[in-house]
């Protein structure tokens, strides 16, 4: 499912974000990447969701090297993708449906349908009785969560966060955890960059380490 | 298909609502883009009743044939004769006398016409040509002036020509105003959708990152546009439809007086669907460029 070879990623301005990185990940795998403040976790979750593009090597999702993916064909992946961003991206200017609703409106599904299937997403997250308050009204977690409903709606087959657990207490975190085993139970592949290294010890799961760029451990 | 439908309906319906989020400020654009369209709008419908009116003007397309006064009847049928045969449109011929008992009639001439021993009117002819236009009016007249027997020709063109030539003006102002307020138009609406879409910066950006299309993502401002410039099209019909009621009574007694039964009317059916199409189509016009020029790159 992801396969990325002999990656380097530069910034413009900035040194190397990722030097000569390689890994894949399977269909239905369970995958932590970690590392410290820096160390590439988010620019790992970039690369795979064809925010950025790899400076040199390769990188396959779903079939396609991303490295030379058309611009045009990146919102047709990015469908294909659930993503939970580390700054969550929920829209404050609507409520907690609504924000639900957008990638369904984005595919185009008819409005009901849409209705239905956010409702499901909210269901899975706890989230259901808040369908009509806006997110602003929310707790820390449940805006998390809410961001999980919102990446999952679509069904995705690969699931990528950033930082899902950042700022949360241990209950708040455990919850978003026993989501994320729900969806790993059904088949979903997931990659989690997480600097949180308390909670992947709970989770027999491959951890990919990166330490200033580099790709130092792999343990499964 | 059915994904291609209910992304359009979605896009409109959030065009709609971005429109009806700021009450005020949609209000206030409105009104610009309505008194923009109304001043072109107003004097297409106004040139557009003085043209009636002018069509209906009796009398200022008649050329009148003088004869010398000494011919008699075989001059006259030589005249008819000759109509006859150039068949300019309609025309009659005005004996001598009935154009003496004609003016006995008019007011005020009763008593000069008593006074006078003799007729001194001469037998006449009045033309009305079937085309008024006014080069063809004024070849006709020179026709007629070559033909024997004939004194005088009379062409009641100078009102028409001024009139027509007033029209064209007219027509020429109107559409150089409406082509710089088209302009005012199209910068009204790019600007006003430069501020929605900083306004939607986060949405833009969100929707980006979850997989929309450019398409996707420029179609609610598209039929933002549209849907702006429609209303203010439909605002500025109601101020010509209003002008034209306040106007459309004294107008017609002015028609009046020159004999005219024209009467004044507002924007016909197909007059107000193109004010309001052609609001759409500049505020259509106003997004693409805003669209074109702020998700550029
Ligand atoms: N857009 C950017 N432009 C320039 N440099 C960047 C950019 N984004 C990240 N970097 C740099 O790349 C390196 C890796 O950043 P990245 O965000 O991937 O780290 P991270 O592991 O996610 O850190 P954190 O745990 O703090 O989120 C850092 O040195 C960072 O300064
Ligand atoms: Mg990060």
């Amino acid at each position: 499912m992801i396969s990325v070879s002999a990656v380097t990623k530069r910034y413009p301005q900035g040194l190397e974000a990722l030097k000569d990185v390689s890994f894949e990940i399977e269909d239905g795998e369970m995958a932590f990447i970690t590392g410290h403040s820096g160390a590439g976790k988010s620019t790992v979750f970039r690369l795979l969701a064809a925010i950025e593009r790899p400076t040199s090597g390769s990188i396959v999702v779903d079939g396609q090297n991303l490295a030379a993916l058309r611009r045009g064909a990146i919102p047709y992946l990015r469908r294909k993708l659930g993503l939970i961003f580390q700054d969550q991206k929920l829209l404050f200017d609507r409520n907690v449906l609504d924000n639900v609703l957008l990638p369904l409106s984005i595919v185009g599904l008819p409005a009901r349908e849409a209705v239905r299937r956010a409702r499901a997403a909210l269901d899975k997250v706890g989230l259901l009785e808040r369908e009509r308050v806006q997110p602003i009204a929310l707790s820390g977690g449940e805006q998390q969560r809410l961001a999980i409903a919102r990446a999952v709606v679509n069904r995705p087959s690969l699931l990528l966060a950033d930082e899902p657990t950042a700022n949360l207490d241990s209950e708040s975190a455990s919850q978003i955890l026993d989501i994320f085993r729900s969806f790993h139970q059904v088949g979903v592949t997931l990659v989690i960059a997480t600097h949180d290294a308390q909670w992947m010890a709970r989770f027999s799961s491959r951890v990919l380490r990166l330490e200033r760029g580099r790709l130092i451990g792999d343990n499964t | 298909m059915n994904g291609f439908f209910s992304q359009h309906y979605a896009a409109q319906k959030s065009a709609a609502r971005r429109l009806s989020s700021s009450p005020l400020n949609t209000l206030l654009s409105l009104i610009v883009i309505g008194i923009v369209l109304a001043l072109p709008a107003a004097g297409w419908v106004m040139l557009d009743n003085l043209q009636g009116f002018a069509g209906n003007l009796p009398g200022v397309q008649q050329i009148s044939l003088f004869m010398m006064v000494d011919t008699g009847e075989k001059e006259a049928a030589e005249i008819g004769s000759r109509l006859r045969e150039a068949n300019p449109g309609k025309w009659w011929f005005v004996a001598r006398d009935d154009a003496l008992k004609h003016l006995t009639e008019t007011e005020g001439m009763g008593d000069v016409v008593a006074g006078l021993t003799k007729n001194p009117l001469p037998d006449a002819f009045v033309v009305e040509p079937g085309d008024s236009r006014p080069e063809v009016l004024e070849r006709l007249a020179e026709t007629f002036r070559s033909w024997p027997a004939v004194a005088h020709v009379q062409l009641d063109s100078a009102w028409s020509r001024r009139l027509d030539l007033f029209l064209r003006i007219g027509r020429l102002a109107v559409s150089l105003l409406a082509v710089l307020l088209a302009g005012a138009l199209v910068a009204v609406t790019f600007n006003t959708i430069r501020l929605q879409i900083l306004a939607q910066a986060a949405e833009i950006e969100v929707s980006r990152l979850i997989g929309a299309t450019d398409a996707f993502i420029h179609r609610p401002f598209q039929y933002f546009g549209v849907l702006h410039g429609a209303l203010g099209g439909l605002f500025a019909l109601l101020l010509v439809a209003g002008i034209g009621r306040i106007l459309a009574a004294p107008i017609g007694e002015l028609f009046a007086l020159y004999g005219s039964g024209f009467i004044p009317s507002g924007p016909s059916p197909s007059q107000a669907g193109a004010i309001v199409g052609i609001g759409a189509a500049l505020g259509w016009l106003g997004a693409r460029i805003s669209v074109a020029i702020h998700f550029r790159g």
